[in-house]
């Protein structure tokens, strides 16, 4: 028993270090207190409605985020928006629907079974808008990095001169969190940028914190009730195990006596 | 084995056999669940009809959740014949006030309630819709009047929108 | 089942039973004489079978949402993972299955290797578990390339690319394979079918594979063959029952950890970046379990020899029962053995490291320093073992004093609970 254990927790030790040592470059990330982690982590409502606003506001003409839709904004476990709020934000975007009986097609307010309305018609037009470079769907982006949340909070507030060794072409930046250091976006965020609804300050700091966690819920849709469901799993298995365990006791001693 | 000894094995089996069970139980709900409608099909509700080129005499079939839908703009006479018949005549006695709140739009569910098959526009011994599958015969406000199926095919919640449109669902 | 004279009590058993002896087989399995000493290393056997099941299940319920089309499936994926009712405990389920499989399956194998159960009378039933093992390899690398992220599809491209080292047909067999000039819709519609495919060839497989294991019976950690019924055996169900559901128990605590608390860890953070074919990944990974074999395949310069050393690795493992000479089953009276064995632990787990480290300098030399090792334990270390090997005298049964009068059974069974 102790050494099943003892040879799980050295294989899974094994595997743990593996992924994360692919995890890009060794670079020590911006450290933040991220409420959804841990065993009953839950996602903040107030930052998920911050970093709504902040990838409505600012994020949302470059970046797509084509797996989610209106619904989802009002759905449990979400930024959690009334019903009426996420129709009202559907309905401030243009959907193209169609086509009419006249086979053409038609543009409309967005409803709330809509899919977030993209900023380019298509991936090439939206190399074209930009230098070349695609700005990429957001709405796995957090499991797509390496370095998960930490990683897009740092890379946010990662911006900086760059060092006199490095030369950038024209529509490149430095960002030291970016994987060789040189990035086509700019500095999305400066202070100030947007206006909370809440008074929340908009720092750099509290954008970069509030769209993360934004993110890490549209990547990650069900991870309350991932949380949830699998604390009472483990509860459930270790009671089970236990009553198991002492079946299992209480049968062996009838043979275990003889031997 | 003292019968002390005894009843207290018997009820830790028990209960690791019950306490067993509910948790395959446990396991079991998601795996029928996940075919049911899911999220993004529930949230297609609604459609919303434009059914201003329509005059009266015609119907017009749309698709909602993946069904025909009848849209009938009804004449006076096909008005008459169905509030005139009597309900003890009728297989599924329903009042045509009850089924079309305004007489001259007849909205409902263009599929036979006896297997789902969808039922031929003007045709019938009663002037309105026949089933060629097994010959199922509805009146001018959709009611089954003779052949195998037990019902009158079903009105959807609909409302309109303003005087053009019908949103259904 | 010669071995049985089971006769159903009622009428109606009795009639059932002599059509189709299914009360019979369900008889032999209940009553199956099982060694009583076996420890929890044996508990590996029903939780496979339970893994088994667990990819069958969760497979056919994804299988109903997953759309296998080159433009759809990352989509389809997503549509799992947001609305699908429960879809997304199934997926995780699904992907950190594999892995709790392949967990399982080394163990088995690894426990196997150390009590030499592949050994006469048991060749057959270890040369099966060679083939679902190989069965398994081929389902998870399929089962990877169907999200259609970035490492699924460079993953297909590289390992497709393969079997392009054979000489004059090999591009012929991988243009074959992809149905195309590249890995595209085609292949992943291949890929769905066979992935589908696949379990239930493993499943037909692990039936023959229990079926061989209950002509001569478990082997067990003393290693010796046993007189069964008798006082040294205990019937499978309650005894065996209970102990592999504990140890099942155990191994779910684990799973579900993986599940509901890192789901993701075990896989590649590109494979949520859509199959993209104009940008390769800065690092092509395989998953952790195949990365031993992906280590031997780096550590060999040439390209058609890399494939080849990759393939023997694996198939070596089928003659083992012959390059083992050794007439002693378990390493317990094998002091030799044992230590050699631990050094072939730990070999795999190098192999496995540096197959994730990228394939130059120091991690090269280890790969290749390793994966000599590898061949030299199972082709020269074995065999001249079984010939120069002092081993220790063997108890004549579980339950009874060793020959030769000495250390009794307590003895072989610390010694035994020592190998760690």
């Amino acid at each position: 028993m102790k050494y099943i254990l003892k040879l799980f927790s050295i294989i899974i030790i094994i595997i743990a270090s593996n992924s994360y040592s692919f995890a890009a470059e060794k670079v020590e990330y911006l450290k933040t207190d991220w409420s959804f982690k841990g065993l009953f982590g839950k996602f903040e409502r107030s930052s998920l409605q911050r970093g709504y606003q902040v990838y409505t506001e600012v994020c949302a003409s470059c970046h797509s985020m084509k797996y989610l839709s209106y619904r989802n904004l009002a759905e449990p476990g979400g930024p959690e928006f009334s019903e009426a709020q996420a129709k009202a934000i559907a309905a401030s975007f243009e959907v193209t629907d169609g086509p009419n009986s006249d086979g053409e097609m038609f543009t409309r307010p967005g409803k709330l079974s809509d899919k977030f309305v993209m900023p380019y018609e298509n991936v090439k037009a939206a190399q074209a808008a930009n230098g070349g470079a695609y700005p990429p769907d957001m709405s796995v982006l957090v499991k797509a990095r390496g370095g998960g949340v930490d990683y897009i909070y740092s890379l946010l507030q990662g911006y900086e001169e760059a060092p006199s060794n490095v030369s950038l072409d024209d529509g490149v930046y430095y960002n030291k969190y970016m994987y060789g250091n040189k990035i086509r976006m700019a500095a999305p965020l400066s202070d100030g940028l947007v206006e909370y609804g809440d008074g929340t300050t908009a720092t750099v700091e509290q954008m970069s914190k509030d769209v993360t966690t934004f993110l890490m819920w549209s990547a990650e849709p069900h991870l309350e009730a991932r949380h949830q469901m699998g604390f009472k799993a483990i509860v459930y298995l270790i009671i089970l195990t236990i009553l198991v365990y002492f079946s299992m006791k209480r049968i062996w001693s009838r043979v275990e006596s003889e031997v | 084995m003292s019968e002390k000894k005894t009843k207290r094995r018997d009820f830790l089996f028990t209960a690791t056999t019950a306490v067993g069970a509910v948790g395959a139980a446990a396991v079991v709900w998601p795996m029928i669940d996940q075919m049911n409608p899911d999220a993004s099909v529930k949230a297609l509700a609604s459609t919303e009809v434009d059914v201003s080129a329509l005059t009266p005499g015609n119907t017009l079939t749309v698709l909602w959740r993946g069904k025909p839908v009848f849209i009938r703009r009804r004449t006076q006479e096909e008005i008459d014949e169905a509030r005139s018949v009597k309900m003890e005549d009728l297989i599924h006695p329903e009042k045509d006030e009850d089924r079309a709140k305004n007489p001259e739009w007849l909205v409902m569910l263009g599929v036979c309630t006896h297997l789902g098959c969808v039922p031929l526009n003007d045709k019938g011994d009663y002037n309105g819709w026949f089933c060629p599958c097994h010959g199922s015969h509805y009146d001018t406000s959709g009611r089954i009047r003779k052949g195998p199926a037990p019902w009158n095919m079903e009105v959807p919640k609909y409302e309109f929108v303003n005087a053009d449109t019908i949103k259904i669902g | 089942m010669s071995d049985h004279d089971y006769r159903p009590k009622s009428k109606v058993g009795q009639w059932f039973n002599d059509r189709l002896p299914l009360l019979t087989l369900a008889n032999h399995l209940t009553d199956y004489p099982t060694p009583k000493n076996l420890n929890y290393w044996w508990t590996f056997g029903g939780i496979l079978t339970f893994c088994l099941i667990t990819q069958i299940v969760t497979g056919l319920t994804l299988a109903m949402h997953y759309i296998a089309h080159a433009d759809m499936a990352f989509e389809s994926v997503e549509h799992i993972m947001r609305d699908v009712n429960y879809g997304w405990l199934i997926r995780y389920i699904h992907a950190n299955g594999a892995s709790m499989f392949f967990l399982a399956v080394y163990i088995h194998i690894f426990r196997s290797l150390f009590y030499g159960s592949y050994k006469s009378p048991r060749e057959i039933i270890w040369i099966l578990g060679i083939i679902i093992y190989l069965l398994m390899m081929a389902a998870a690398f399929m089962g990877y390339v169907l999200p259609w992220g970035q490492m699924s599809f460079w993953g297909a491209t590289v390992i497709t690319n393969l079997f392009s080292a054979i000489p004059l047909v090999g591009e012929g067999i991988v243009t074959w394979l992809w149905g195309g000039y590249s890995v595209d819709n085609p292949t992943l519609t291949r890929f769905f079918t066979l992935h589908y495919l696949i379990p239930f060839l493993i499943l037909g497989l692990v039936v023959l594979h229990i079926w061989a294991l209950h002509v001569p019976g478990n082997n067990n950690p003393v290693g010796i063959d046993i007189k069964k019924p008798s006082k040294d055996t205990v019937p499978f169900h309650p005894y065996i029952v209970i102990k592999d559901g504990f140890a099942l128990l155990m191994f779910m605590i684990v799973f579900a950890f993986f599940v509901f608390y890192a789901p993701n860890i075990l896989g590649h953070a590109d494979n949520y970046i859509e199959a993209n074919p104009m940008v390769t990944p800065a690092h092509i990974v395989p998953e952790w379990y195949l990365l031993p074999f992906y280590a031997i395949l780096r550590s060999v310069p040439d390209k058609l020899l890399g494939v080849v050393a990759m393939l023997s690795a694996i198939l070596i493992l089928a003659v083992l029962p012959w390059l083992d000479t050794s007439k002693i089953r378990s390493a317990v009276f094998r002091p030799l053995y044992k230590q050699f064995y631990w050094i072939l632990v730990a070999d795999v787990l190098i192999l496995g490291y540096v197959g994730a480290m990228p394939a130059e300098g120091l991690y090269l030399l280890i790969a290749r320093v390793a994966t000599a090792y590898y061949f030299l334990h199972f082709l020269v270390i074995l065999p001249v073992l079984g010939f120069k090997e002092k081993t220790l005298p063997v108890p004549l049964s579980i339950t009874e004093p060793i020959l030769g009068g000495s250390p009794n059974l307590a003895a072989a069974r610390n010694k035994e609970s020592k190998i760690e």
